[in-house]
């Protein structure tokens, strides 16, 4: 009996989780494909036939906010990396006892809502707001110059909001560095330019890779910057996938683009990972 | 450790033996799979009954009901006195307080957003929600989610509405609402940067104003003024003019002449010098003008404009429909009617409060009477037989099929 327990007891212990997940990631999954394939209006009500033809058209209709929320999510990534390492770097490195506090001082804004950090952005950049006004008064800018409306904002916007998640997991890599290898290194003749580009730079590139992943996957399907600080012309594709679901309630549409959405970024991600040499991506975004 | 492994050996021994069988599980997986794929399909309330009611419906919905002490009022932004002085002299005078809250934004989002609840036979949260007469409310109207008015507890309504608003299209017979007023989608411009006056829709495709021009997003909407501004009334509009009326806003959009399409937010957007010259409804300017000492204007194009209605209805879910008919009877005494539409500068449905707001005027000093005087007189408050030449009623779509060709054509525009 006991020892039938013992036997038992690894896989009672991941039933909480795998019911958890079960519940609100299978099932939300299978409903979503379910979803992808029906036809019908909402008045009427959606049933399913199969109908694949959905996504053919969800991609003819939509594929220019697909590739332009990669683009975004892209250049958001790479400014992110070229922005949040020399934070991480200094942080880790010459931070000395008040590490803690410049991490939180990283942190504080973001004790505050991301819509609303993202909407106070618009109040701060808007035409004749507190930054354009006077440049235009002073006839600096042309009356109809504007920054909102533009991919700028949107991208600029992206990288504002998704920092710490790039600076955090750079500065974990960082900060683990054994200083003695840097000082080995060094010992070695290598130049500090040399140490950083054979030494410092590999061992931190986990950590870049993780925050690649928690940046681009989420920038690329962000859809409250583009909506509060693009225009028509920035439309993202979460943003289509939101209209669809909560503004015509064409749910086969929104549930197909939500599975391309979904297939692209994880070809993207695993692809990225193979070009990097990284087997394992979990195991790398893990540590 | 050993005993992990074992316990491994154990599971796998216990599955084994079915692998065995492995093809016709599979089958049976996929089979099964797919039935469940099939059972998540979403449930619509279709009721092509639905828009003639049984006899028997209003007796039938209102058997029972009682009434409460609380109303909770969905509504929009600028629809109301943010002091609330007519909600606030209603509960004093019936001991029933309101809950107004000015959540409806767009009517697509709207829709979307109580549909599964209402779907599910669930209370919205809301007795009243005010919407308007487009392609949603025949979605409200068929799905059976309106609650069939009981019109003889509406006494001032049938003594005071105008009658042009006791016989709409959308809804004849007044089953499922009445009007809470009336608009007019139109242009509004701020005339100290657009530097002269704005006449017709044409000057919103105006390479001047590049960057400057906002629209609407609703679909509806933004279709009637690529339609009108092509001299097609959207009404008659077949599936080929459609696409023209898109590749015509599509130019507007490519060209970088638009700013953005807005929902509700297109009032902001002009307040802060985001858009100069944008599509509009009547009120608001008046209102933004009020609340803001700001100088926009807003005029009916040449070409035209559309007029549209909002309208009181009660979801069929509502738990304190009585209280609800109650508030919805009060707005439609002459005096009440006069107050909103002096502060909302909308089209009233009730005609007598042309003739209270000249005495009113008449009566009081200084900003009020040049304010009340200017709102008795305006044609965008009680507006002209000449006036409603000019305008164009939504498009009613026979069927779902046909409102969703229209999206189909009209959606990537807004999302492009």
């Amino acid at each position: 009996m006991s020892r039938l327990r013992r036997n038992l007891a690894p896989y009672l212990l991941v039933l909480p989780g795998g019911l958890w997940l079960l519940l609100f990631f299978a099932v939300p999954m299978i409903t979503m494909l379910s979803l992808s394939l029906q036809q019908g209006d909402i008045v009427n009500g959606y049933a399913f036939t199969g109908h694949w033809q959905t996504y053919v058209d969800a991609i003819g209709n939509y594929r220019t906010q697909l590739f332009r929320s990669l683009l975004y999510g892209a250049i958001a990534t790479i400014a992110l990396i070229v922005l949040a390492f020399p934070v991480a770097y200094w942080i880790a490195f010459y931070g000395g006892r008040r590490k803690a506090t410049y991490l939180f001082l990283l942190l504080l804004p973001f004790f505050v809502s991301f819509v609303l950090r993202t909407i106070s952005w618009r109040q701060i950049l808007t035409d004749e707001g507190p930054v354009l006004g006077p440049l235009k008064d002073i006839g600096l800018l042309g009356d109809s110059f504007h920054v909102l409306g533009t991919p700028f904002a949107v991208i600029a916007g992206l990288v504002y909001n998704f920092l710490p998640f790039m600076v955090l997991p750079v500065y974990v890599a960082l900060e683990r560095i054994d200083p003695r290898v840097i000082e080995a290194a060094r010992d070695l003749y290598a130049d500090p330019a040399t140490a950083f580009r054979k030494v410092i730079l590999p061992l931190a590139l986990p950590g870049v890779f993780a925050g690649v992943l928690m940046t681009f996957v989420p920038a690329s399907s962000d859809y409250v910057n583009s909506a509060v600080l693009g225009s028509s012309s920035t439309t993202m594709i979460g943003q289509v996938i939101q209209a669809q679901y909560l503004a015509t309630a064409d749910y086969p549409t929104a549930s197909a683009l939500s599975f391309v959405l979904m297939a692209v970024l994880l070809i993207g991600v695993f692809t990225y990972a193979r070009a990097l040499g990284t087997e394992d991506v979990m195991k790398v975004a893990a540590r | 450790m050993n005993s992990l492994h074992s316990s491994g050996q154990l599971w796998r021994g216990m599955t084994q033996r079915r692998l065995g069988r492995r093809d016709a599980l599979r089958m049976g997986g996929l089979a099964s799979f797919s039935a469940f794929l099939a059972a998540c399909g979403v449930k619509g309330q279709g009721n092509p009954g639905a828009s003639a009611p049984a006899p028997d419906a209003v007796a039938k919905f209102w058997e029972g009901k009682t009434a409460t002490k609380h109303v909770d009022v969905a509504s929009w932004p600028l629809y109301m006195d943010p002091k609330q002085p007519e909600l606030k002299a209603f509960t004093s005078e019936t001991g029933i307080t309101v809950n107004y809250q000015e959540v409806i934004q767009e009517m697509g989002p709207w829709f979307a957003k109580v549909q599964p609840q209402l779907a599910a036979k669930q209370p919205i949260g809301f007795d009243i929600q005010i919407i308007t007469n487009g392609v949603q409310f025949k979605q409200f109207k068929d799905s059976g989610f309106l609650a069939p008015l009981d019109l003889a507890k509406l006494p001032n309504y049938a003594k005071n509405a105008g009658p042009a608003y006791k016989n709409e299209a959308f809804d004849p017979g007044n089953v499922y609402s009445v009007p809470w007023t009336s608009g007019i989608t139109g242009i509004a411009y701020d005339p100290a940067k657009t530097g002269r006056e704005i006449t017709k829709l044409a000057d919103l495709w105006d390479p001047k104003f590049k960057g400057k021009v906002g629209m609407f997003s609703d679909t509806q909407e933004l279709a009637n003024f690529g339609l009108l501004v092509l001299g097609i009334d959207p009404g008659k509009s077949t599936p080929d003019d459609w696409k023209k009326a898109a590749d015509k806003l599509k130019e507007q959009k490519s060209q970088g002449i638009l700013r953005n399409y807005y929902d509700q937010s297109y009032i902001d957007a002009l307040g802060k010098g985001e858009v100069w010259i944008t599509q509009a409804w009547s009120g608001d300017v008046f209102q933004k003008n009020v609340s803001e000492g700001k100088n926009f204007k807003f005029i009916i194009p040449e070409e035209g404009g559309t007029i549209w209605t909002d309208n009181f209805s009660i979801p069929i879910t509502a738990p304190n429909a009585v209280s609800a008919l109650t508030l919805i009877d009060y707005f439609y005494r002459p005096e009440v009617a006069t107050d909103v539409a002096a502060y909302i500068n909308y089209v009233t449905p009730v005609p007598a409060t042309q003739e209270l707001m000249k005495q009113k005027a008449a009566a009081a000093t200084g900003d009020d009477k040049k304010t009340l005087t200017a709102v008795a007189e305006s044609p965008l408050v009680f507006p002209t037989e000449a006036d409603y030449a000019k305008l164009h009623y939504y498009r009613n779509f026979a069927t779902p099929a046909e409102y969703q060709d229209f999206q189909r054509v009209f959606e990537p525009v807004v999302l492009g």
